[in-house]
């Protein structure tokens, strides 16, 4: 059974993400969004473990939500796909459940 | 497919009614449905009618009962949190001797059974909160 988790918090903020990949199984995704799309950044002390966690988890980040922080598209980890809010409704028919680490 | 949302936020509060309005408006646009949405917590502040934003700002309880009315999605309140933050229909202002009632179109006031509902009776249950 595949499952999307949401991550919606900067991992400077609260430890959501960090326990997000701890527990996710392999074969689920994980969606950054809302101020969570700041571990999609390269070069962040976050970097490293999203890198490793990509080896079991596929990483999607919600592309609005870039562009509403000035963040651009082109400075995201390598292997994290950027998706609009169409894509973000695809992922959840993709996937058998949904997880909002709230 | 059929979704439930669940908002747990507030409108202009963080970002979680922006989100889940957004969701909803896109899994509607590509022919999903959308069977319910229901408010919790502080999410019953997006019912209100009495909102009034800057002209340039989006009006986020009227897009929602904009959903509702080209839509039909049910919108439903929290009852407990609702009256709890003085988000009352008409049958619950009468009820409790209140002389005004502030619930825009397109929402009504139920209890919690109707999120367990959602929950059971959508593929997919959405959570948008803090």
């Amino acid at each position: 059974m595949s499952m999307l988790h949401t991550v919606n918090k900067s991992p400077f903020e609260r430890n959501a993400l960090e326990s997000c990949i701890r527990l996710a199984k392999a074969g689920s995704s994980v969606l950054l969004m809302e101020d969570g799309v700041i571990a999609a950044m390269q070069g962040t002390k976050y970097s490293q473990s999203m890198a490793e966690a990509m080896a079991n988890i596929s990483f999607y980040v919600l592309g609005p939500d870039l562009k509403a922080r000035g963040l651009s598209e082109g400075n995201v980890v390598e292997g994290v796909k950027v998706v609009d809010y169409n894509g973000f409704v695809d992922l959840t028919v993709a996937h058998d459940s949904v997880q909002s680490w709230l | 497919m059929k979704y439930g949302i669940l908002v747990n936020e507030g409108p202009y509060t963080h970002q979680a009614s922006d989100s889940a309005y957004k969701f909803t408006k896109a899994a509607i646009d590509k022919g999903h449905e959308v069977f319910r949405v229901f408010f919790y917590h502080d999410g019953v502040n997006n019912g209100t009618s009495l909102a009034v934003p800057p002209q340039d700002d989006r009006h986020i309880p009227d897009q929602w009962s904009a959903l509702a009315k080209d839509h039909g999605v049910d919108l439903v309140l929290c009852v407990a949190a609702a009256q709890r933050r003085g988000i009352l229909d008409e049958d619950e202002a009468k009820r409790n001797g209140k002389t005004s009632h502030n619930v825009i179109e397109g929402f009504r006031i139920s209890g919690l059974g109707q999120l367990i509902e959602a929950g059971i009776q959508a593929d997919r249950l959405v959570v948008f909160g803090d």
